[in-house]
């Protein structure tokens, strides 16, 4: 056995509290914001190259698992990010509002790369440029496409917002006035 | 005979003998212009005598803004596969009522083909049994490839024209 064997850890840090002798006391705020951020399903929504770099992210070598996000969410019901990754075309557009309204609170979404940002490249009659004008986005990957390790970054930045994130955030007046603007509801 | 460019262009000017307006052969490949109303005509013809031509490869449109009587045009690509031998057809006409005969009756792959021709040029197919957009949002309401509208996303905002030499 070589010296350096990886020591694995399996802990997460537990949220600041008190901590005695049998007992530990935190706020139910930081409880479910760990327990959400550690276990984020993702759902790809994957349409040119940068679906293959988040391939790569998912298999072995780069491994989104380690990260809570291994169980790939096929069906928005059940998944917490939105992964954009690739270009949308305007005929695209209302398809995925549609899977974004379609997601249960909280979800939070990722725009993967230049074109799911800003349009990329296609500054074109035919492409969506930048999916938030279609539904608001919490973090953006730049990159054309991103590497493995830029869209782990990306998630790891919707990690740190789970953790933080009020739960009441979604009740708030502002949160329905965001989605109104975009004529979600 | 042999199968060449030479005998089809004899063969279809002796069968249509006032429909070719001019024929050229760019990079080998027989190309003909031919007369709006007789293309339906001639591509029957092409397909079910002995000339064989029994797939139609592409249909495409092009816009030529600088010749009125000939602005919009549309180009078939028919290939004999026995003889392994293809033709180009060309048709134009001016850009008010753009107007040809469906080729829907003689190949059915010619259906999406034309939807795509109209999506993108506007050019109308008499006789086709659907066309509607096939590519872009219904909702477009243009038509993309024609000249006068700019390939540029008009709605974008974070880019300054000035920087990017516009």
């Amino acid at each position: 056995m070589s010296e350096n064997t990886p020591k694995i850890n399996t802990n997460a840090p537990a949220p600041p509290g008190f901590e005695g002798e049998g007992f530990f006391a935190t706020n139910l705020n930081n409880l479910i914001g760990m327990a959400r951020s550690l276990s984020l399903w993702p759902l790809p929504f994957a349409t040119s190259c940068c679906g293959i770099e988040f391939m790569a992210t998912m298999g072995p070598n780069y491994d989104l698992a380690r990260f809570g996000g291994e169980r790939m969410s096929f069906s928005p019901r059940q998944a917490d990010v939105l992964m954009v990754c690739g270009t949308i075309s305007k005929k695209l557009g209302p398809i995925l509002k549609e899977v974004y309204t379609q997601m249960a609170e909280p979800k939070w979404v990722i725009a993967v790369g230049a074109c799911a940002s800003s349009g990329g490249i296609f500054d074109s009659y035919s492409v969506l440029q930048g999916i938030d004008r279609v539904i608001p986005v919490d973090v953006y990957v730049p990159g054309c496409p991103p590497r493995p390790e830029q869209i782990l970054e990306g998630f790891m930045q919707v990690q740190a917002l789970a953790e933080s994130e009020s739960l009441r955030r979604r009740d708030l007046p502002q949160y329905k006035e965001l989605l109104e603007s975009f004529n979600i509801n | 005979m042999e199968f060449t460019n030479n005998f089809i262009l004899e063969a279809i000017t002796r069968e249509f003998p006032e429909t070719v307006i001019s024929s050229s052969e760019p990079y080998g490949m027989l190309t003909l212009e031919i007369k709006k109303q007789d293309l339906k005509k001639v591509v029957h013809h092409m397909k079910d005598s002995s000339l064989g031509f029994n797939f139609l490869t592409d249909i495409c449109g092009i816009h030529h803004p600088e010749t009125p009587e000939k602005e919009l045009g549309v180009i078939y690509h028919l290939h004999n596969l026995v003889e392994n031998l293809r033709v180009r057809l060309k048709v134009f006409m001016p850009f008010e009522n753009a107007e040809v005969d469906s080729l829907v009756e003689l190949f059915a792959g010619a259906n999406w083909m034309e939807r795509e021709t109209f999506d993108f040029y506007g050019i109308k197919f008499k006789g086709h049994p659907d066309l509607r957009v096939i590519l872009n949002d219904p909702g477009l309401g243009y038509h993309p490839m024609l000249k006068q509208y700019p390939l540029e996303d008009g709605t974008r905002t974070d880019k300054d024209d000035v920087m990017f030499g516009r």
